[in-house]
């Protein structure tokens, strides 16, 4: 067995790299669900990064520090849902400009945390089951955040796809118009779906301050929120196909690391690339199926909402 | 009784106008709140980030260096913007077009010819329109989101110039520091006014703000970007070809980001350094909003968010303000100018009713 003895640790280095993926992605989807793309992932994440980083320094409590980037990324959120929502704002412009505030705020908050260490995040530890070996490991002594991740993808597929407001939901963003007529409150759904995604992005920023690289540095999501939405065509808007993406993702960007430890003869800054140029290739090898985007993507996606009577 | 929004009949020509004064009139409000919070005061931090960069004829010299490359590309974007093509990947399009363009010296450092600077730069058009040619051909053959490949490749032009200046384009002279050999005579921007560092990129700055505004107004290709992005079906009956607006706008734009990198790299700095740009590639976006997207509109927005980084600089060293301070500005103008643009197409009414009849 001695020979595999590396399998283990990849594999908790792919969970931890995907993680911060999966609480983006999955936020995100159900926003666009109920027909709202907000591009400001990446903003939200690193919003929720210096949140979680500072309230886990000031306080030491990680449950605060989580609680507060989960809040930080919703208020971020809502900056988006006010201006899109009931100001009309276009949301593509409206995304990009809360990505820009983001990167801005957050190194304002984080300047006085720069090389400031702090603790990871503690793995738990099942007593009995994660002494197994191989499996062990892997699936009984994660932190708690990647046990909440996975359980976020279940119970967003189970609210979405088996519970009468997931229907709602998903009419919204399919026929603003038709679910208005009906008497759903269009804008007040889009509203909380926003607030949601931005929570999950904002604790998707704070599993990297906290956990995957226990630290803070401007621009730490190296462009993860922006790999989070093209997560979202890549699983064609399905809540367990983006888990698979996401720890695909994982996998890439463990992979380049480990094979540039391993002293590989090919440039460090080209396998730098790799997780960026998958995430091209993957988005064309699913987008040139255009009937296939049409079908799954929420037909609402995008358009403002101005209930006309 | 409560706010109604309330569509306008027709939209507002003045309120097209007055949107980014309010938007920047609410900024500049909301960063008297900031600076309070941040224990300095709003009034001295208003003047060291607004008047104090302007005080002497260098300071005005060097609001143009920065405005530069945030028209440059600016311009390009707003022409995508205009039609419906999102290219937010200008920061690598000017990257790519500084690679590109200062290859010629790097390669051939000994060349002495008046030739020598206008091919770096026509070389620099050509590395910003190759990069942004990528997201091109994925989104008309591929049908791939413009926003997120343009975006991605902004990451990968970042580690191709790392690579690059970490590696063979490292100056052999230099210490194993990253960064090449300082550009030779005839391998920089010409100076404009004599003491600063005003340079000839500045001129094709105006220049693309003049040839934009015409083509705009007066040429075919303007009024099909229009019409496709306005109406697109209107411009299919039309016989306007929307692939050919996605090539064109994204190719335009990364060619004048192109233009911005090699005038940075043969005009400021002066060397290939690992970084190039302090994300003028990004800020572009908002000078093209702010701008309403119109050229003239691009040049005074330009010079506005130039003066956020010379404040944030000057504020920095008075103040001992944060440098991020200007990131958070210049987010917060696109904000407020997004939030009044409303005022354009709908107004707000008192409802007295104090029941909803819907």
């Amino acid at each position: 067995m001695s020979g595999f003895d590396w399998i283990v640790p990849v594999f908790l280095t792919v969970i931890t790299a995907a993680t911060p993926l999966v609480f983006a992605a999955i936020g995100e989807l159900v926003s666009e669900k109920s027909g709202v793309l907000n591009l400001g992932v990446e903003g939200m994440m690193l919003v929720g990064a210096a949140t979680g980083f500072i309230a886990v320094t000031v306080t030491g409590s990680y449950f605060l520090g989580v609680a507060a980037a989960a809040f930080a990324g919703a208020a971020m959120a809502l900056l988006f849902g006010i201006l899109t929502l009931s100001l009309m704002a276009n949301q593509v412009a409206t995304g990009l400009a809360l990505t820009l505030f983001g990167v801005g705020l957050s190194a304002l908050m984080g300047q006085d945390f720069v090389g400031v260490p702090v603790d990871a995040l503690t793995k738990l530890n099942i007593p009995g089951l994660s002494d197994i070996p191989f499996l062990g490991p892997i699936l009984f002594a994660q932190d708690a955040l990647v046990y909440l991740s996975i359980i976020m993808v279940g119970v967003v597929g189970w609210f979405l796809y088996k519970t009468k407001a997931g229907l709602i939901l998903r009419a919204v963003g399919d026929s603003h118009d038709a679910a208005h007529a009906i008497g759903y409150p269009v804008i007040a759904i889009r509203y909380l779906a926003v607030l949601f995604g931005g929570a999950m992005s904002g604790i998707g920023g704070a599993y990297l301050s906290l956990a995957y690289t226990p630290m803070w540095a401007e621009n730490m999501t190296a462009g993860r929120g922006w790999i989070a939405l093209a997560l979202i065509v890549f699983a064609t808007w399905k809540p367990g196909l983006v888990l698979l993406g996401a720890y695909m993702f994982g996998g890439i960007t463990i992979l380049q690391l480990h094979a540039q430890a391993a002293g590989l003869d090919v440039p460090s800054q080209f396998l730098s690339m790799l997780p960026y140029v998958a995430t091209i290739v993957v988005l064309v090898l699913i987008s040139k199926d255009q009937s296939r985007i049409r079908k799954h993507a929420p037909a609402c996606i995008g358009r403002v909402f101005h209930p006309a009577a | 009784m409560w706010l109604k929004i309330e569509k306008r009949p027709e939209y507002s020509k003045g309120m097209v106008y007055a949107t980014p004064l309010i938007a920047l009139l609410l900024t500049v409000l909301s960063s008297i709140i900031l600076f309070e919070v941040l224990g300095v005061n709003p009034m001295e931090a208003l003047y060291q980030f607004f008047v104090a960069p302007l005080d002497s004829t260098y300071g005005f010299s060097e609001l143009f260096v920065k405005a530069t490359p945030l028209i440059l590309c600016a311009i390009g974007l707003s022409v995508g913007f205009r039609a419906n093509v999102w290219n937010i990947g200008a920061e690598g399009q000017l990257l790519m077009g500084a690679i590109f363009g200062s290859s010629l010296f790097i390669y051939y450092p000994e060349t002495e010819s008046v030739f020598l600077l206008p091919v770096m730069i026509l070389m620099g058009a050509v590395g910003g329109a190759a990069w942004a040619a990528i997201p091109a051909v994925l989104k008309t053959r591929f049908n791939a989101n413009e926003i997120l490949t343009s975006l991605m490749l902004v990451y990968v032009a970042g580690l191709i110039l790392s690579f690059l200046i970490h590696g063979s384009w490292r100056d052999p002279a230099g210490f194993n520091f990253p960064e090449s050999q300082t550009f030779s005579d005839s391998a920089d921007m010409p100076i404009l006014i004599a003491g600063t560092r005003m340079h000839l990129g500045t001129l094709l700055a105006l220049l693309a703000v003049l040839g934009t505004w015409i083509m705009m107004a007066r040429t075919l290709i303007g009024f099909q970007v229009k019409v496709i992005g306005e109406a697109p079906r209107a411009g299919g009956y039309a016989g306007f070809s929307q692939k050919k607006i996605i090539w064109f706008s994204l190719l335009f734009s990364g060619a004048l980001a192109g233009i911005a990198g090699i005038s940075e790299v043969s005009g400021p700095i002066d060397q290939v350094v690992p970084v190039i740009s302090p994300g003028y590639g990004f800020t572009a976006i908002i000078v093209a909003f702010l701008g309403r997207l119109h050229p003239a509109g691009i040049f005074f927005a330009g010079l506005l968010m130039a003066l956020t980084y010379l404040g944030g600089e000057t504020a920095q060293i008075n103040l001992g303000l944060p440098l991020a301070v200007t990131g958070v500005f210049q987010g917060m103008v696109l904000f407020f100018l997004l939030a009044s643009d409303v005022l354009i197409h709908y107004r707000f009414r008192w409802n007295f009713s104090t029941k909803a009849v819907s």
